[in-house]
């Protein structure tokens, strides 16, 4: 059964399968497994650190500071794998610490009752900064493990193939949607961007949901740079700039709404299928610059923001009816 | 009845707040199986009490008994492990998530850690059926249903929050006839399962209606317990009120015959409407007279008047405003001298955060433009005026208007509006959820402001203030406008049967 609420995914899934349709048409060799596959393979991380902005995002907040947070983690990453730290330790290390950056951001939006806007935002020029402090330069990466990681293919039956970062980036994607969909945090979380003044008097328990919202998406963005790091084989203080609006754009885009409560993490995976989508289309196409990709996104969240308002909009009618 | 014990105790509370005593040496009794009625005017300490019951506020003195155990409630979590649950007057759920979830939202039926959605969601269903005789469909947002139904889910997670206490705040302020009647049949029921309820309102009908005993607060103090049974409703205002109640029988009926056909036209709309919600009507408005919209909620009365004032856009018909002309956007309107006080107060009236003084000046400063700006004395001048000529308490020029009691909320509006010195003045729901004796102010103001020529739209849920106070009286029903009269024919009787509409019922 189609129902109302579930209007925006299905807007989102049938504008991925438009586009992609409408570039197997037009480009040949666009419509083969692998150029799918290669969506989640150049995405990774994005897809990671869109599913940790989900949840904020559904929880009435925003977090800015993933894409600083991605930085930090390569550079962390480098710099102690070049003084000979070994992976197993390297990698836990930096995930403890994207959440606990997370958990700390969310302690002081929960508790000083600041917008997350401006917390993330300074947690964004903190992360950024400590890059610059760890090097100005970029740090290459040599150590066996990780160029391992970034070269391993996955065949699947049929010859196509996908790197260990996919593999990753599902795993999470499955666990956040059963997080979300199945667990007290995530309905928490719902429950939240509802209304959470109503949370409170639920007797939710709002503070370790809000903290733990931001400590996720920190370890997401922590996660993310991880995979990062096996995608760019570097660290450096310009990696993933912008990066938390390509994650903002495509959780919106996935049909979440920006004032909470209501959203999919499924969504978000379309949403970041269908910014790879025309990316592809427009390297497919050659003569177009990359910044083509921007301008299309701007155009599609434009649009997405509008259908959001018009979709909330019927909502409070139909309240304001009651 | 005092053989039996008290669920609930509460004895000897105080509560101070800087330069407050909100409460002094309070004490309320709850036993199983009664609907008990908290009855006081705003500022009473109702809310105050109801705060401290539920975890809100803390106690500063004085304690809780729970079932003969003294316990201490610091949060909303304590209170509900106690078992005192409380649906508000806003519905305090989350109406993004479905019925069966706001349900059980905290407490679901889990595996591993893994919720068992059809679990919650036949519970959900079963709990409904069963407990509220409501059959809906769980599975749907919970905005997807009138406010009515949302309280009902409301009371319905309270309850199997394993409640004891129930508290209900003011819960039938935004209910129509029926709705209400579908929540006292709940009540009824829960009540006779044994459960104690605690129920807050406004509404005189309704607690005797459906209370058993009254306990009333005045100025934060304890007044009295009684059985509602042998508290005569005039003895209970006039102690709501500390005095005797004069104020509101010495209203003067009004005259109809002194203004009948003295005023000139001074608004006349022509089978004015929109569609979806009002369907076209003819209303005029004389000079001096107060024409009174009745009808019940949802009737169309707030639809009808924000087409007077411009503020939505009608599909078709014509609106006048004596000889200026036509009426478009609310621009328009106010500069042809009509004020519109909106029913939602809180929302498009009053700015919070702003101080008495600027909250009466801001339409004044609006209709002189931005850059003639209004000096701060005689900001101070007027406000001072006003507050003294409406009662404002407190009558400080300088303090917040957040702190003040809905009522006095509603006078700095009408003292913003009456500054403008409008010739048509819109009242929606201008005594909603105030104190008597604030109401009957309010009544008596508009009453002498149409003495003095200005002509007034009052829009009221409450009949009898209506009747008291207008010349002529529109009824709507289901957004149409049904019947119109004045002098003789305006009876609650003739009223009542226009707004229930004929033969029906």
């Amino acid at each position: 059964m189609l129902k109302r609420q579930h209007m925006p995914i299905f807007v989102t899934v049938a504008l991925f399968a438009f586009i992609f349709i409408a570039g197997s048409f037009r480009y040949t060799g666009f419509f083969s497994a692998q150029v799918l596959l290669n969506l989640f393979i150049d995405n990774a991380f994005l897809l990671i650190v869109a599913i940790g902005m989900t949840f904020v995002i559904v929880s009435g907040g925003i977090d800015l500071s993933v894409g600083s947070v991605i930085a930090l983690t390569t550079m962390i990453s480098a710099t102690l794998l070049q003084d000979g730290w070994s992976p197993a330790a390297v990698i836990p290390l930096v995930l403890i610490l994207g959440s606990a950056f997370g958990a700390g951001m969310g302690a002081i939006i929960h508790y000083f009752k600041i917008q997350p806007f401006i917390v993330t935002l300074a947690g964004m020029f903190l992360a950024r900064g400590l890059c610059y402090v760890i090097s100005t330069n970029t740090i290459t990466i040599d150590n066996a493990f990780y160029t391992s990681m970034a070269q391993t293919k996955l065949t699947l039956p049929g010859g196509s193939f996908v790197s260990i970062s996919v593999l990753i980036a599902l795993l999470v994607f499955g666990a956040a949607f059963y997080m979300a969909h199945y667990t007290r945090f995530g309905r928490n979380t719902y429950a939240l961007g509802g209304n959470e003044q109503s949370a409170v008097l639920m007797g939710l328990p709002v503070a370790r949901t809000k903290i733990g919202v931001y400590m996720f998406s920190g370890f997401c963005s922590a996660l993310a740079g991880v995979v990062f790091t096996f995608y760019m084989l570097s660290g450096y203080g310009l990696h993933a700039i912008g990066m938390e609006l390509d994650a903002i754009a495509a959780v919106v885009i996935g049909g979440t709404l920006l004032t909470g409560g209501f959203g999919y993490v499924a969504g978000t995976l379309f949403g970041v299928l269908i910014q790879g989508v025309i990316q592809t289309i427009i390297s497919f196409e050659g003569t177009l610059s990359s910044w083509w990709t921007r301008i299309v996104i701007g155009l599609l969240l434009f649009l997405f923001i509008v259908l959001q308002k018009l979709f909330s909009g019927r909502q409070l009618l139909q309240k304001h009816r009651a | 009845m005092e053989e039996r014990r008290p669920i609930l105790h509460m004895k000897d509370i105080h509560k101070h707040f800087p330069g407050v005593k909100a409460l002094s040496g309070v004490q309320f009794r709850l036993f199983p199986g009664e609907v008990h009625a908290l009855m006081g005017e705003n500022g009473a300490g109702k809310s105050t009490l109801i705060k401290v019951l539920t975890g809100v506020y803390s106690i500063d003195q004085g304690y809780v008994e729970m079932e003969q155990k003294r316990i201490a409630i610091q949060s909303p979590q304590d209170a509900q492990e106690a078992g005192i649950s409380t649906v508000y007057q806003e519905v305090n759920l989350c109406p993004n998530l479905s019925v069966a979830e706001n349900i059980f939202i905290g407490r679901e039926p889990r595996r591993f850690g893994r919720i068992l959605w059809k679990e919650v969601n036949r519970a959900a269903a079963s709990l409904l059926e069963e407990r509220m005789n409501l059959s809906i469909d769980v599975t749907l947002p919970l905005h997807a249903y009138p406010i009515a139904i949302q309280q009902l889910v409301a009371i319905a997670r309270a309850l199997n929050i394993s409640a004891k206490v129930l508290i209900l705040d003011e819960p039938t302020s935004s209910l129509d006839r029926g709705e209400v009647r579908q929540l006292f049949d709940v009540m009824n029921k829960l009540k006779g399962e044994g459960l104690a309820i605690l129920f807050v309102t406004h509404f005189l009908d309704q607690v005797y209606e459906i209370s058993d005993r009254i306990t009333i607060l005045r100025g934060g103090e304890f007044v009295g317990e009684y059985a509602a049974s042998a508290l005569p409703r005039i003895e209970l205002v006039s102690k709501m009120i500390g005095k005797e109640l004069k104020l509101l029988e010495e209203l003067p009926k009004q005259q109809a015959d002194a203004n009948e056909a003295a005023g000139e036209l001074l608004l006349e709309a022509k089978s004015l409407g929109r569609k979806g919600s009002i369907e076209p009507f003819d209303l005029s408005i004389r000079k001096g007279e107060i024409v009174g919209f009745a009808g019940l909620l949802g009737s169309g009365r707030t639809e009808a008047a924000r087409l007077l004032f411009g503020a939505d856009r009608p599909d078709q018909g014509s609106l006048r405003m004596g000889e200026a002309g036509a009426v478009h956007t609310p621009r328009q309107a106010i500069d042809q001298g009509i004020a519109f006080c909106s029913e939602d107060r809180k929302g498009e009236g009053i700015i919070d955060d702003l101080t008495i003084r600027e909250n009466i000046v801001l339409a004044l400063q609006a209709s002189q433009g931005w850059f003639r700006s209004i000096s701060k004395k005689r900001q101070s001048e007027i406000a001072e005026q006003f507050i003294e000529a409406l009662n404002i308490n407190p009558p400080n020029p300088d303090q917040l208007i957040k702190n003040l009691s809905g009522g006095n909320q509603q006078k700095v509006l009408l003292a913003r509006w009456l500054l403008t010195d409008p010739k048509l003045l819109i009242l929606d729901e201008p005594t909603r959820g105030i104190d008597i004796g604030a109401k009957a102010e309010i009544q008596k103001l508009v009453m002498s402001l149409s003495e003095k020529g200005m002509s007034v739209l009052f829009i009221s849920s409450e009949l009898e203030e209506v009747l008291r106070v207008s010349d002529r009286i529109a009824v709507l029903r289901d957004r149409r406008k049904v019947k119109e009269m004045s002098g003789d024919d305006m009876s609650e009787q003739q009223v009542m049967k226009a707004i229930a509409g004929g033969g029906e019922g």
